[in-house]
């Protein structure tokens, strides 16, 4: 951490790189684009001090267009590659982005324990309940019976709730966006960053491209933003309103504190590098 | 000579007793009952007071898949000289029940000794050994009324039988047991003392002599561990400070090694979900700095392959110990196999080239783990060491590593020239990760460094680390990718060397068949028959200045524990020469004494070039008998 440099007031442009994003046009993946730069910002971090992780999909292009680090890994694999970059590198602010199918299908496995562990991750899903970058099939986040041309009869399976499983699977933080509305989007990403511990924010981030069924007009039509009288510490008013039927509820659902893994970890050391030498030398003197 | 007499005489019909005047150069002991009774650590006892007494020693432990019931054995070779093998077949045996008797006694040496307790075995077919009924449950239970020392009697046992210094064993049962309090360290006394005695008092001192062996004068600065304590060693000795894994045999003794180790010098330990977790964590890691690797055996690396070309890609450092078992699919977890070498070398779509190191030995699971981390780190590559169940289980003395004569290599880091630098400057003093070089390696930016931002990516990309599907930079990176394997493969680790390197035949091999085909030499060179090895410890790339000799050799001959002999196959791509290709496949390792035959048949022009498939056995593979036989048949109504 480069404790010595003068505080420099960043621009948003600070945290744009040269690379211009390839995403559809009206693809909601900009909003959420948009709202990270926005939280980083706001944060005023250091570029270089920040790593962006993804895996597959159209949202996993996104750590291009931030002038962060970032590691563009494969399908479904951003949650361990973030693990290991944040357990390694503690001193950095590690971001972890991902998409409906990267996330809950192929990467659900990784997901699943990287909430239960509680590493300090922000971990956004730009949900679009759709395979966009192949061009339109049912992801996990689709709704039953919808048709694509992997569900030309419609889609035999239940969508997946994503925060009945942030909140049941030991996430600490569990909130839920629009791309259409970044900036509550931007303050969600930043309470999320803020937050010691996992914090999980999926986002209703629609493709125009794919997707006629969950569009930037339905979602207005579905959302509501979580009542005031929600507390985020009341696990079973989180788990009510994730699974109400008259709203898609938007906010922060949950938030509650536990102990980081990475803390957990750090205070089991009890050496450091210097000691590799003596260490080896008393267990060679073990084996002889 | 290294083997001792009976690898020779195991073809030929036994002629009864050893001549007294041939002096007995090694001997090997193999106790076997079920799982559960615990037979392994006093094995370790036994091998450590050998060691210090000045033996060289071998073991070989070979655990059934259940946790408890099941045969198991463990086995130890003695010698004055330096070992390569855990022995064709064991001279003492030593059965705690039935079942360990009726799977172990083929295996027996013509005219071996079984000791076998009376209350749990009934001996058959006894013309073929020679006997020695050792009530270790009544010495245990009767006499010192302690049943759960029976073990420990049976190492008084053993020792007796060589005349071990017990001095040293009681010395390390002290160690072992002080924490327990004085009454279990006079307990075990007592239990060894028993042992010793009986032994003693019903062996003949024929019969003693028959089994002695001298040891050599005290050495210093020898150690004996494990395959698997070796790699971990070598590990922490190769700068290693990150690691994730998942637990699967026979590779897990690594991780639970280091579980508690790398916390002392402030390094980190990670189980992961599973191996796709796993390798993903060490890549994240090594992104963000450190020395990682991963320990895994075939089924966890075939789910590993996909982020083996991520690694690739990206050009990350990282290091997955791959310890070999027997079999596809789940196959034969405990077992042995050389099979995983295609996987090592090609595993993964599209081109992956990556370094691939692979033990012969204890001492090169240590030397070739550090050597793992400096390829790794030096050519930016995964690296996969290859070891295999022999080598892992296996204990052997070696020397104590001498730590200021080991060099570590760091990776080329990228430090901004100027203040101000940024990853979108397209002078020179812009940052490139995968700028194009002489060797193929460029300097990597750790995240932190300010103005080395970049993206490490799977997808093709040009030297600024951004996207390019197109035709020339696909060429170029391509070429990068394959130019630091060139490189890496002229500073390949030495080759294991043995024999007269100018002999007309030529043993090329791998892996811990290296040790059989030493032992297979030096039989051979008693005989006049001169032949040499070379085993490569880099497997890919193939070091082709290491083995371009061999291969002008009149007979070249390749063995190799699998079934299409993947070896062969790669150094026949690169020397389309004819070679006799040896293969065995039963779960065992290749035995000395068939390889032998092999190579005399070859020396003789009994053996062409072709194939030669050996038994994992001596004697009839039909009449093994397998725990199946030991079942008796349900009647169905």
């Amino acid at each position: 951490m480069t404790v010595d440099t003068p505080v420099r007031e960043h621009q948003l442009d600070d945290y744009k790189s040269d690379e211009k994003p390839t995403w559809c046009p009206g693809c909601g993946d900009f909003g959420v684009l948009n709202a990270v730069y926005r939280a980083l910002r706001t944060k005023n971090f250091e570029p270089h001090e920040v790593v962006a992780v993804s895996g597959i999909g159209c949202s996993s292009r996104i750590p291009y267009f931030i002038s962060t680090y970032g590691f563009h890994s494969v399908h479904g694999r951003a949650t361990p590659v973030a693990t290991g970059v944040r357990v390694a590198r503690p001193d950095l602010k590690t971001l972890v982005f991902s998409g409906d199918g990267d996330a809950f299908a192929i990467g659900a496995g990784h997901l699943v324990h990287a909430m239960r562990r509680n590493l300090d991750l922000t971990y956004v899903v730009m949900d679009n309940a759709i395979y966009g970058l192949t061009k339109g099939q049912t992801s996990p986040t689709s709704g039953a019976g919808f048709h694509t041309a992997t569900t030309p009869a419609g889609n035999p399976e239940q969508a997946l709730n994503p925060m009945t499983l942030a909140i049941t699977c030991g996430a600490t933080f569990v909130a839920r966006g629009f791309s259409a509305e970044p900036a509550k989007l931007a303050d969600l990403i930043l309470a999320g960053i803020n937050h010691k511990g996992f914090s999980f924010i999926d986002v209703y981030s629609p493709c125009p491209t794919f997707n006629k069924v969950n569009t930037f007009k339905t979602y207005k039509e579905e959302v509501a933003w979580l009542p005031d009288s929600h507390s985020s510490s009341d696990v079973a008013g989180a788990l009510a309103y994730a699974t109400s039927d008259e709203h898609k509820y938007l906010g922060i659902f949950l938030e509650r504190e536990a102990p980081t893994f990475e803390d957990l970890v750090a205070a089991n050391h009890s050496g450091t590098e210097a000691d590799r030498p003596a260490l080896l030398a008393k267990m060679f003197k073990r084996y002889s | 000579m290294v083997v001792a007499d009976r690898t020779v005489t195991a073809q030929t019909p036994h002629d009864g007793e050893v001549p007294p005047s041939e002096v007995r150069t090694s001997l090997v002991i193999r106790v076997a009952g079920e799982a559960g009774e615990g037979i392994k650590k006093p094995g370790e006892l036994l091998i450590q007071a050998a060691a210090r007494a000045g033996f060289e020693v071998l073991t070989d432990f070979a655990p059934p898949s259940e946790i408890k019931g099941g045969v198991s054995f463990f086995q130890i070779r003695l010698s004055a000289k330096q070992l390569f093998t855990r022995g064709d077949s064991p001279d003492v045996l030593l059965c705690f029940n039935q079942e360990a008797f009726e799977v172990n006694i083929q295996e027996l040496v013509p005219n071996g000794l079984l000791i076998y307790d009376p209350e749990s075995v009934t001996p058959r077919n006894t013309e073929r050994y020679r006997l020695l009924s050792f009530p270790l449950e009544q010495i245990a239970s009767k006499q010192l009324k302690m049943p759960i020392v029976k073990n420990v009697v049976a190492l008084g046992g053993m020792a007796a039988l060589f005349s071990l210094d017990t001095e040293i064993l009681y010395g390390l049962i002290r160690e072992l047991w002080e924490r327990k309090g004085d009454a279990v360290v006079q307990t075990n006394f007592k239990a060894l003392e028993a042992g010793l005695k009986y032994v003693q008092e019903h062996v003949s001192s024929a019969d003693l002599e028959r089994f002695h062996i001298i040891p050599n004068p005290l050495q210093h600065n020898r150690i004996v561990v494990a395959g698997n304590t070796a790699t971990a060693l070598g590990a922490l000795a190769g700068g290693c400070n990150f690691f994730a894994g998942y637990p699967i045999t026979p590779a897990s003794d690594v991780m639970e090694f280091l579980a508690p180790t790398l916390p002392q010098i402030g390094g980190t330990l990670v189980q992961a979900e599973d191996e796709i977790g796993a390798i993903g964590m060490v890549i994240g890691a090594s992104f963000a700095g450190k020395k990682s690797m991963t320990t895994t055996s075939g089924p966890g690396l075939s789910l590993m392959v996909e982020a083996l070309g991520l690694a690739t890609m990206s050009e990350t450092a990282c290091v997955i110990v791959n310890a070999q078992r027997a079999g596809p699919s789940t196959g034969m977890p405990t077992r042995h196999e050389q099979g995983d070498l295609y996987l090592c070398a090609f595993g993964g779509h599209g081109e992956v080239p990556r370094v691939v190191l692979a033990a012969t030995s204890v001492e090169d699971c240590f030397y070739l783990a550090v050597a793992s981390f400096n390829f790794a780190e030096k050519f930016q590559t995964p690296v996969i060491l290859m070891t295999d169940t022999v080598v892992c289980v296996r204990s052997e003395s070696i020397d104590q590593p001498e730590l200021d004569r080991i060099g570590i290599e760091n990776r080329l880091t990228w430090h901004p020239p100027v203040e101000g630098a940024t990853p979108y400057d397209d002078s020179p003093k812009g940052y490139r990760r995968y700028a194009h070089t002489e060797t193929g390696v460029s300097p990597i930016a750790i995240p932190g460094t300010p103005g080395g931002q970049y993206v490490g990516m799977g997808l093709e990309h040009n030297e600024k680390g951004r996207h390019r599907p197109d035709p020339r930079t696909h060429t170029q990176m391509t070429e990068k990718r394959f130019r630091k394997m060139e490189h890496a493969e002229l500073e390949a680790p030495a080759p294991v060397l043995h024999g007269n390197q100018d002999a007309e035949i030529a043993i090329v091999t791998w892996g811990s068949t290296a040790g059989v085909a030493i032992e297979a030499i030096d039989i051979l060179a008693e005989e006049g028959i001169d032949v040499c090895l070379v085993a490569p410890r880099m497997v890919m790339p193939l070091p082709r200045h290491q083995l371009e000799a061999a291969m002008r050799k009149k007979h070249v001959i390749i063995p190799e524990v699998n079934y299409r002999g993947q070896f062969a196959d790669i150094v026949q791509g690169v020397f389309p020469t004819p070679v006799t290709r040896v293969n065995v496949y039963g779960g065992r390792p290749m035995l000395v004494c068939h390889l032998v035959d092999v190579i005399r048949d070859v020396a003789t022009g009994k053996q062409g070039p072709g194939r030669v498939v050996l038994k994992p056995i001596i004697g009839n593979l039909d009449e093994l008998v397998t725990p199946d036989d030991l079942i008796a048949p349900v009647e169905h109504n």
